[in-house]
């Protein structure tokens, strides 16, 4: 079984709604990931979302594109990325840890070569920003090939036959997009999440996690009042940019929001 | 690095096998042009997409539509642009002979214009009210604010802070005509960036926002749009060569950086297998350099802006800086149906570095009295080593993109003149 669905399943069993937080793989500099994923473990998070870092990163807003420049001044690749996701493993072999990033990286990897390398690191999941279903016929064969999930986007604007697409090429879960722009955008709406989270469920009984909006333990609390999962992104890595370079304090300061997070998550 | 491969990568066989027709066969109903092109965005922009897709295919066959873009472009823009026989030019290269397609002499100075009106006539009736691009050299700004003023519609227009400090006088322009030009600082902070900037902006305000991408580029129906936009100038030349000198051309030149004015001009000769087609991509400091912006002679196939295509991109699939001497050219992908047309062999593409680029400038400018665009500059370097290699009877177009007021600053700081 994968790991992601052992991992809702359990979760399910206590109650619990998944804390996913994203970090981008080797932000600040390339030590300071393999570290930072066990911390967040720690500090209650149960699937972690690494970013591949990508020259264009198109749907991101400034401080996670900033985060891949920080990343890329140290040559981080597609493979050291998967590296790192190795060495996770060597402590951690429970925790499912997604990649998300863009297509390009994977297309000069070719996708058979990808998937076969992901499944070897350790990886559960793929979520690629750019590549809708109807792009991602050889990737979803390649990843289903290693029993690795594929992960999509959901957006405001995906209609009911979106969905269903969606919903059908997924596995693990989905990811709805709260808030129509880039990452790091501000005014989240639970209630509209929350009619947004019952049209989806329609289509499917994969859990849904819920990210775009989330930065702090009442909004993440509020998300996980009606979603499966609560996705927290640009909150953590503007921490990273702010103790950029200072390992234990990037670990201190992501973990404390965290705990936050987790603990208003679980208050209800 | 990128694996460099041959400039001359042709395989005629392939189409010269069959007769079958190449207008109208592609892109697919999904975008695709061969294996190139296609939609690669995020979930938010699919919805919005499909609805562009499917306001354009309706007025595409919408005679109001028709008749009032028609009307624009002959009232507003000044068309048909004139197809004019360079007889100085032609007898200094001592071959065949040389005619300019004048896209100059459209009103904003380039045919950056063609498609701008008509993707604001499709944002009109699609009922937004604001209006975004990204710019390279400005002249697609240019065009945008300009036809944004006569429409009453908010524009922003996103530029590269490398590009805004070389073509300080499209930006003041594009300020004359109400538009707001926002400097994009991540990247290269040139073009690729700028239509990142503009991506994100659209994703954010997608409701009331038209983006209007300036090249063949982009996620599908975009690549596609904008060569029926741009067609126009390969309808007008087939027409006017037979008029002028009672048949086809033997060859057709432009240049291309994302490729909307050589696929505008090549699109209507597709069928016309006897006539040779040659994109100009720039060499920059020399293909052998690393500093150019050439990926369909110098780059591999990858996923950059929404299309799958060729591109300047390293061995991780980060995508690289490209350097040219124009700001228009300086881009690390191209038009996905440019992609297509070099596997099946049916184009050509070369390369002009930035001197061949800055001599043509300077023949033209000298011997004709027509100052070029130095992306323009580009497919006239080409002309220069096409030509004396063909019979006097012979016949080459070549598109001559734009007007090269806009470069002057750029060209004097080269030679180390103060304006």
């Amino acid at each position: 079984m994968s790991r992601i669905k052992n991992c809702f399943d359990k979760l399910k069993i206590r109650n619990r709604k998944a804390l996913i937080p994203y970090v981008t793989a080797g932000d600040s500099d390339p030590a300071v990931t393999v570290p930072l994923m066990h911390a967040m473990v720690n500090a209650g998070a149960d699937i972690i979302e690494l970013g591949v870092p990508f020259s264009d990163p198109m749907a991101d807003g400034p401080v996670i594109q900033r985060a891949a420049e920080r990343a890329l001044e140290h040559r981080v690749s597609l493979r050291n990325v998967l590296a790192m996701v190795a060495e996770f493993r060597q402590q951690d072999s429970h925790t499912p840890v997604v990649l998300m990033g863009y297509l390009n990286p994977v297309e000069m990897m070719g996708h058979t070569v990808f998937a076969e390398a992901a499944a070897e690191a350790g990886v559960d999941g793929v979520l690629t920003v750019d590549l809708p279903p109807e792009e991602a016929d050889t990737l979803v064969a390649a990843l289903h090939s290693q029993q690795l999930d594929p992960i999509f986007l959901l957006a405001p604007t995906s209609n009911d036959e979106r969905i269903k697409l969606i919903c059908e090429a997924a596995s693990g879960y989905v990811y709805y997009v709260a808030v129509k722009g880039v990452t790091g955008a501000g005014n989240l709406d639970v209630s509209a999440v929350a009619d947004k989270l019952e049209q989806i469920r329609k289509h499917t009984d994969l859990p849904v996690g819920v990210g775009f909006g989330i930065k702090d333990a009442e909004s993440a609390a509020a998300v996980a009042a009606v979603a499966d999962a609560v996705v927290v992104g640009s909150a953590l890595v503007q921490k990273v940019e702010q103790a950029a370079g200072q390992h234990d304090r990037i670990n201190a300061e992501i973990a404390g929001l965290l705990m936050q997070m987790r603990a208003g998550m679980d208050a209800k | 690095m990128s694996r460099v491969t041959s400039t001359e990568v042709v395989n005629v066989s392939q189409i010269e096998n069959t007769n079958e027709p190449l207008i109208g066969q592609v892109p697919d109903n999904r975008g695709h042009f061969g294996v190139y092109g296609g939609k690669f965005v995020a979930e938010t922009l699919m919805v919005p997409l499909q609805e562009l897709q499917d306001a354009y295919d309706k007025y595409l066959d919408d005679p109001d539509f028709i008749a009032e873009l028609d009307a624009d472009l002959q009232n507003y823009v000044g068309r048909p642009s004139p197809l004019y026989l360079a007889e100085g030019w032609t007898r200094h290269l001592g071959g065949a002979q040389i005619y300019l397609k004048r896209e100059d002499l459209n009103h904003t100075g380039a045919h950056k214009v063609n498609n701008t009106i008509g993707q604001a006539l499709l944002a009109k009736r699609l009922g937004k009210t604001r209006i975004i691009a990204e710019t390279g050299a400005g002249q697609h700004g240019v065009a945008t604010a300009t036809v944004a003023a006569r429409l009453g519609l908010k524009c922003v227009i996103y530029m590269g802070a490398v590009d805004i400090a070389r073509q300080a006088i499209n930006v003041y322009r594009m300020k004359l005509l109400g538009a707001e030009v926002v400097s994009v600082e991540s990247g290269s902070k040139t073009l690729k960036d700028a239509l990142n900037e503009a991506m994100r902006d659209w994703v954010t305000n997608v409701d009331d926002t038209f983006y209007i991408i300036g090249t063949v580029a982009g996620p599908h129906p975009y690549p596609a749009m904008v060569r029926d936009f741009q067609a126009i100038i390969g309808r007008e030349a087939r027409q006017q060569i037979q008029q002028q000198a009672g048949r086809l051309p033997d060859a057709l030149i432009a240049c291309v950086g994302g490729g909307s004015n050589a696929i505008g001009l090549f699109y209507p000769f597709l069928d016309d297998r006897n006539v040779a087609i040659y994109g100009v991509e720039a060499a920059g400091d020399g293909l052998d350099s690393g500093r150019h912006a050439a990926p369909l002679c110098a780059g591999r196939p990858g996923v950059l802006h929404g299309n799958r295509t060729y591109l300047m991109e390293d061995d991780d699939g980060q995508i690289i800086e490209t350097h040219s001497v124009s700001a228009g050219l300086d881009y690390p992908g191209v038009g996905p149906e440019h992609a297509w047309l070099k596997d099946i062999g049916r184009a050509r593409y070369v390369a002009i570095n930035d001197a061949e680029a800055l001599q043509a400038f300077h023949d033209l400018t000298r011997i004709e009295g027509i100052l070029p665009a130095l992306e323009s500059s580009h497919a006239l370097a080409y002309a220069t080593k096409l030509a004396p290699t063909m019979e006097k009877d012979q016949i080459i177009i070549v598109n001559l993109s734009g007007r090269g007021d806009k470069d002057i600053h750029t060209v004097a700081a080269l030679e180390g003149i103060e304006v």
